[in-house]
Formats: C-alpha cells, structure tokens, sequence
C-alpha cells in the first residue's frame, strides 16, 4: 500500500480516512423522484456507522456472513460497509435469481441476517425460508407493497437505521473500535459464482486481496477523487464491486446508482462517467441502437455519418494511441471530431470517459475498433472472481483487438503444456468457502491459481485466451476444436445473438444459432417482410439464407488458419426460442451451457449429424410469468459452403 | 408462498363504511334505455367491478358516476352528499377520477406533462403567476413535480418521462393514462377496461398497478372490464348488468355459480 494510505488496509478504515480527508466530496450519487441526490463520504460513513450498530443490535457480529440481494443503491453499499464494520462478511447475490437459487449461498454460509431491496426479492427470500433455518432477519429497503406482511423476520431499512443511531449514541466508541480490530487478512467479501458447472462456489477475499489490485489498477489508470462511475451491473459480480466498492475506497471516486435498469442509457448521458466498464455485449447494444437510429436519419446524415466513420476507421485508432499520421488525415479527423465523433460519444455517454474497460467475453475487432476509432479510450483486461478482476490490462498505447493484455504488475503468468494459464497474483482469493477439494484443484501448493482458460502469449507478450480447456476438443480427426473461438466469431455478426458449437469427437462441426431479434427485425422490416415474432422470424428461408453468408464468412476465415481449418461449420439450424438463463441454458452472465443445451436438444443435434433437411420439434415453452405451454414445428436444416484452405486465402 | 395470502386477508379487514351508493338510476337515450333501476353501493377501499355483456350498459354507468351523463331518475350518493345528476368538473372537484376506454392522452406530450395535467385541479396559482414564474408559482410547480414524480416510481415508467406519449406502445399508454387519473388524487378512481388490449404480460402488470394503487394510496375503485379472469381475480365484489338490468351483485364467488349471470354470458333459449 502507498504511504498516504498506509496503515488504512481494510474497508471501513479506508471509508472512516475518506469521511475525514474529503467528508464534503460526493461519494455515491443515486437518481431518486427524477433528481440526483448525493451522499457525501461524510454521510455515507456516518450510515455505515449507524447501520453497524443496528447490524451489532440484532446479532451481527464478527465473522458472520450476511447476504444482500439488491440492485445498485447508496443503502445496498451502506449496508456492505457497515457489516464490514463490525467484522462480518458481506455475501451479495444476484438479483434476478430465482428462489430456488437464493437458497443455497444462505445454507452454505449459515446466514442469518439478509438486505433485500424490495418487495419481489423479500418474496423471494420467504419462499426459501423453510430450507433456510438459520435465516433469522431480513431487512427490507422500499416498503412499497409491504405493509401487509406480518412475518416476524421483516424488519424496514429505517426502522434498523433509528435503532442502530439509538445504539449509536449510547455507545459511540464501538462501531470505531470494531473498525480498528479489522485486518487486511481478514475475510473481506464473498462472491457466488455463477456456476457454469456444479453448484455455485463461494469465492472468499481479503481486504488485502481485493483492495491491492484495486490500488495498482488505479495508479497504473492515474484515478483520482474527481472520476466518477456508474454502477449498472449486478452488484454480486466481482467487477461491479471492484469498480464501484474496492476503487472508489482506495481513490475516494464518487459511484452513481442509474434509477432503474431501463433508464441506464439516461443516466450515464447526464452523469457523464470518466471511468467505465462494459462487457462486449452491452458495447454492441449500444452501437446495434446507433446503427439502426442512424439507418433512420436523413440521406444528407447518413453520408455524412458514413464518410467520417471511414475516416476514424483509418486514422482514430492510431490518433488515439499518440501514433505519427498525416497532417490531412489529422484535419479531416478533427472535422469528424466536431460533426460526428463528439455529438456520438454524447450520445452514449461517454464524452468524458478517460479509460473503458471490457471483458469477459472476447469483443468483435470491429466493435472494438469502432469506439476507439472514435475517440474513446477502450481497453482489454482479463481476470475473473477468484483473481479480484484485474490479471491483465492493455496499458495506453498498446491495446489490440484480440488479447487480454500483459500481466499487471505484481501479477506472475505461465501456462502448463496443454495451454492452460496459471496465475499468482497479490488478488488471488483466499479459498473456496468450506470446499477445500475444490480450493485444492484450483490452488497448488506453490499458490498457482489454474484458471481452466487455454491461451498463449503472442508476439508481444500479451495473453491471448481462446477457450476453456476442458471445452478445447479435438474433431475425430484429430484437428483442434475450440468452439468458443467459432461461436464468436459467429456472435461478431450483428444478426446472431448466440451461437452454439458442436464438433468434440465427431466428423465435423455443427451449431445451433439464435439470431438477434432487434437486428434482424429491423433488416426484416426494410425489406418489406412481415412476421409476427422471434420465432416466426427465426424460421423463414430468408433469414436462413442471411444467416448461412455469416457462417460461410466465418468458414473464410477459419479456413485461413491452419491448424483449425478443418473446423469450419457444416451444418446448423436456427432454434426455435431465445436461450434463456431462466431455463438453465444461459448462465447468469449469459455464458452459454453447451452440455445442458446438447443434452436438452438432443434429437436436433442427431438431426444435424444425419442427412436430414428438417427436424420436428415439440418443446415445453417457459413464458416470463411461469406459465408454461408447449410449441411444435419443423424446424430447417441448412449446409453451409466449406473452404479449401488454399481457395479460402484467395476468398479472404 | 405465503406473503399474498395475507395481503388478500388484510385486504378484506380494511373495507370501510359505505362511500358510493348508487340508487334506483335509471338512464335512457330517447327509446334507449341503457339503465333500468339500477342500484348498488361501493365500500370505502374496495375493489368493485362493473361486468356484463357488449351493451349491457357498462359504460353508461361509469358515465353516470362521472357526471358525464345525467340520469332521469335515481339519485347517487357520494360521502353523505345526495345528487340527482352532477358535472364532470364537479365529480372530479369532489374527488372522483377515471380513464377511458380508448385512451384519451395528449399524444405529442410527454408522460411527465401529461400526468402533471392530472394535477390541475391542484394548482392555484393564476395564469400570470404561472407565466412569469414567480414565487409561489415556482414552489407550486416544484411540489406538483414531486407528486408526479412520485407517481412515475410508483408506475415504473421512469425510462420514459420524456418520453412523447404517442410513441409508446400501448400497454404503457394505458399506464400513463392511469398515472393521470392518480395525479388527481382521487378518493374513488373510475377505470374503463383498463386492461382492454392487452398481452397477458401487460394484463399482469396493471392488475398489479391496480391492486398496488389500491393498497398503498387507500383509494376506491370501481372498474369495468371484460376480462373474466381480471375480474375475478382483483375485485372484492361485483356488479353484473345486462340489458341495463342489474342481474347480479355479489362477491366473484357468488357471481360465478348465479345462474341468472351465467345465462347471460352463455345464452340461454327464450
């Protein structure tokens, strides 16, 4: 830790240091009723103190875990700082979980005490309460709609608050003593992961291993109190707390809390953030909105649109990095600058943005290229729960569209000859929560964190990832099958929303694939074509026919890379519904399940490996308010055209 | 799950004492007679649906409430004062609001203004107040924004404040014109087929909206609509016309199992 924040080596001693040095700077802002209201970090302690008391009042106590479950607000964070307080273990979970998936982090750590933000989560959280007998408390935020539940459990935001400012008065030493008894080894937070295989892991960190790579992170970007942030995504992802928790106390930045999911768009345009992370997915929703809105325009804006975009695609990119380009470029730059690359970033809110972050997934070199090339500062990182985010970061002026960037200082890299990375890195959790197996086979004894992600090092020592290892197969054949690396390249296409690889261990590769419903609705609509839904859409010829040029454009591309060109896709159908998380085939972060999706669609992944052109299909039918109905079809199979590896240079 | 159990409960605990009571109303247009002797009354807190057939004089008697449409005979009474026919300004003054069956919303405006014109009633600055801005023109507007406001987070419709009305889809429009009807604050809230024309997924959510409208803000509502299951789901009791006949006039259960209701749904051989 630096000098100035030496000795401040937890969270609550780091919110107690802000409240002193910069008590009248915005910590954490939130638009209520229309109107941004702000808490300073001399409110936000004095919550968290009180809360703490409240907290102690009902139990709380040293070592406890303490789950919460709610979206971005200033109380969710009040409430993760004051349990950290007293010592106990904030536990946030994912908010749009299921019941049935709530239950299982509360059993495993023995929770007593929850923080649920509304009515919809407090239903929740009672409906598992029969499972969960250690489940004594739980602390409800917005009273609306609560007046009539009369559970002995339910206690409201405000009256835990009075209380505890009750405790706090009689007794305001303790919340400063507990404070001062914390450790930077202690237990800091846990986080569930998503579970792509198995039940969830609780990842259990230290104060010191998320707030050191917060720490180097922020040097290495130079942030400071005047940066702001806005915090969108589910606070029970690592990264949403690293970015809007772990940084803002090592810094003293000020979060902002959107109004509600749909309003994000608004919010980041009024709140204007200097710093920012998205993953691939929400940049390429955000251009997806600007490409059709800019369809729309007027001839005279589209060319002018068009022609500027040209010219950032040559020259915005190496601008940005402080490379040498021509004076003409330069001007002609400047004048897209002030017509079209200014008001653009306005509209998506990033006009102040100094460094965005994406990750998680790999990003199209097209998208990726296109907010640089317009001036915003894009950058890769890698990194995961149990690495508290930050392994690799592109530093400035050497960013590329396909890697992850070199290790962090601090951070030791190397992989195993099956291309697996390892890790060592100050960030490395502690351990699994009470799964020392599973602790075992993910940490050595020489502390090398395997992260089942396959990859090497290219020419300039950035880390490149291509799949997970246990996903990298080979064809019966023996050539290299990594179907996450196909089904991206196939997701960089504006029309498929996912995309699903098969291949392991047969003669050829083929995918199910979900088309994107606002991209090929809009393309539907232009040409006249009228449809009644996604899957209507999903199962006309000419889509199909829009569909199989993607797939051969992959093939294209496949075919020029040696060692996997023999898996280019043969065959795929369109599925007949979105995947959905809901139905266990996405996963929370909308990573998809290929086992789960291979078993459930069985007879249409035989259909695909026989010679048929179309396959029945007969599915139960989940609707989002839990009815269910079933939906019967034939669905079509389509051939898509191969290369030769030598024709496919001269295609490409 | 237990939790909406005890809601229905407490619910029916905190019915109150008679607020509307509507009797012997008859109706007629020329040789029309859209209501034959129509009596009920509506609790203080209640759900109270208006069903029956196409025809059968539904709307004529929510116009009725409303002041739009004078009846020729009968009397209504709303909190102990007795009239024989009011004005639609009148109703609205004494606490009585609605929305309509085709929507009737200012489409180039936006959600925020056309719910502030909800508010109308009360503001009582002067026009020139208003215009020039002045004091207490200024912390009238501020208040009114913030019951508005309040009324948008109720509504969930905060991504399209600005939103002009005539862009929305129209699920969401049917929840403005609710929002208007709320700005009123009103004791008793008239709503006509408010769930007409929609998805299921719309239907859930205003049945939501309603019902939420009814807790949290205590306010009465007496609704027409023509989905059965609607119906049967949120009102505490219910008044089936036909012919501009009550037939019937019970709680959903008891409707359900009358056979006068049922041969007027189903037919019946004459």
């Amino acid at each position: 830790m630096s000098e100035e924040l030496s000795g401040l080596d937890t969270f609550p001693k780091l919110l107690m240091y802000h409240a002193r040095v910069r008590g009248d700077r915005p910590a954490i802002r939130e638009k209520d009723l229309g109107i941004w209201q702000t808490w300073t970090w001399k409110e936000f302690a004095d919550e968290a103190r009180v809360l703490a008391c409240g907290l102690a009042d009902l139990g709380v106590s040293r070592g406890d875990h303490v789950a919460l479950v709610s979206d971005n607000r200033p109380r969710l964070y009040a409430m993760m700082a004051a349990a950290q307080c007293l010592g106990a273990i904030p536990v946030p979970l994912y908010q749009d979980a299921v019941a049935a998936e709530m239950a299982f982090p509360i059993q495993n750590a023995g929770i007593a005490f929850t923080f649920a933000e509304d009515q919809e989560q407090v239903d929740k959280l009672l409906e598992v309460l029969p499972q969960c007998p250690t489940l004594r408390h739980i602390c409800y935020d917005d009273p609306r709609g609560m007046r009539h539940y009369a559970e002995p459990q339910l206690i409201a935001y405000d009256k835990l608050r009075d209380a505890g400012r009750e405790s706090y008065r009689r007794d305001p030493a303790f919340v400063e003593g507990e404070v001062a008894r914390g450790a930077a080894g202690d237990t800091a937070a846990m986080f569930f992961t998503s579970g792509t295989t198995g039940v969830p892991k609780g990842v259990v960190h230290t104060h010191r291993s998320l707030l050191e790579p917060s720490l180097t992170a922020a040097r290495m970007e130079r942030l400071a109190d005047g940066d702001v942030v806005l915090a969108y995504l589910p606070p029970a992802w690592i990264g949403q707390n690293i970015f809007s928790c772990a940084q803002a106390f090592v810094t003293g930045y000020c979060i902002c809390c959107p109004e509600s999911a749909e309003t994000v768009m608004t919010d980041m345009r009024e709140i204007g953030p200097t710093y920012y992370f998205a993953p691939p997915r929400v940049l390429e929703n955000l251009l997806t909105q600007v490409s059709i809105r800019m369809e729309d325009a007027s001839r005279v804006k589209r060319w002018v649109y068009r022609k500027f975009m040209n010219v950032a695609a040559r020259v915005g990119g190496a601008i940005l990095d402080g490379k040498r380009v021509g004076s003409l470029e330069r001007i002609l730059y400047w004048i897209g600058d002030v017509l079209v690359y200014a008001p653009l970033r306005n509209v998506l809110g990033m006009s102040r943005v100094k460094v965005g972050y994406t990750a998680g997934e790999a990003i199209g070199p097209d998208l990726f290229k296109f907010y640089r090339s317009i001036g915003i500062n894009l950058k890769q990182l890698y990194g995961s729960t149990e690495t508290a985010v930050f392994v690799c970061i592109q530093p400035d002026g050497q960013v590329k569209a396909d890697t992850a960037g070199p290790a962090v200082p601090g951070v030791e890299l190397k992989f195993t000859p099956e291309r697996e990375l390892l890790i060592r890195s100050p960030g490395l959790f502690r351990e699994y929560y009470k799964n020392p197996e599973a602790t075992g086979q993910a940490k050595d004894a020489e502390g090398w964190f395997h992260t089942g992600d396959a990859g090497y090092f290219d020419a300039d020592g950035h880390v490149k990832i291509i799949d997970r290892v246990k996903d990298v197969g080979k064809l019966a054949d023996g050539t290299l099958f990594a179907p996450k690396y196909l089904e991206n390249k196939l997701k960089f296409f504006p029309f498929i929303r996912e995309a699903v690889c098969f291949g392991h261990a047969r003669d050829k590769v083929c995918a199910f694939i979900n088309i994107d419903p606002d991209a090929v609705g809009n393309w539907a609509e232009k040409r006249n074509m009228p449809y009644s839904g996604y899957t209507d859409l999903a199962s006309r010829d000419e889509v199909y026919d829009l569909v199989r040029e993607c797939v051969e454009r992959v093939n294209a591309d496949l075919a020029a890379e040696p060692e996997i060109a023999n898996s280019q896709i043969q065959r795929f159908l369109m599925l007949h519904k979105e995947l959905d998380a809901d139905d266990g085939e996405l996963t929370r972060t909308r990573k998809v399940r290929r086992g789960f999706i291979g078993e459930k669609y069985g007879s249409l992944l035989e259909a695909l490996y026989s010679t048929r052109k179309t396959v029945h299909v007969s599915a139960q039918v989940r609707y989002e308010d839990g009815r269910t109905g079933t939906y019967s079809a034939d669905l079509k199979i389509r051939d898509a055209k191969t290369f030769a590896p030598q024709a496919a240079k001269r295609a490409a | 799950m237990t939790a909406p159990e005890t809601h229905l409960q407490a619910r029916g605990a905190r019915l109150g004492k008679v607020l509307l009571s509507v009797e012997n109303v008859s109706l007629a247009f020329g040789g029309v007679r859209a209501l034959q002797d129509v009596s009920f009354d509506v609790l203080e807190h209640e759900v109270r649906a208006i069903i029956g057939p196409n025809g059968a004089g539904k709307s004529s008697m929510l116009n009725v409430l409303n002041g739009v449409y004078h009846p020729q005979q009968g009397r209504i009474k709303f909190r102990e004062r007795t009239f024989s026919d009011m004005d639609p300004h009148e109703a609205a003054a004494l606490g009585i609001a609605r929305t309509f069956q085709n929507i009737a919303l200012f489409r180039g405006m936006s959600v925020l203004d056309n719910i502030m014109t909800g508010r109308n009633l009360k503001m009582r600055c002067n026009f020139l107040q208003q215009a020039l801005w002045i004091g207490p023109a200024r912390r009238e507007e501020i208040a009114h924004r913030r019951a508005v406001e309040e009324i948008i987070d109720f509504l969930e419709i905060q991504h399209i404040r600005k939103t002009p009305v005539g862009r929305l889809a129209y699920g969401l429009q049917k929840r403005v014109e609710l929002g208007r009807a709320l700005a009123a604050e009103p004791e008793l809230l008239l709503l006509d087929e408010p769930m007409a024309g929609m998805n299921l997924e719309e239907k859930r959510d205003m049945c939501r909206f309603v019902l939420d409208v009814n807790d949290h803000y205590g306010t009465t509502i007496v609704l027409i609509e023509h989905d059965m299951g609607v119906v049967m789901d949120i009102s505490d009791r219910v008044v089936v016309l036909d012919y501009g006949r009550k037939i019937a006039d019970g709680t959903p259960e008891e409707v359900r199992a009358n056979q006068n209701v049922i041969d007027a749904y189903l037919g019946v051989a004459h």
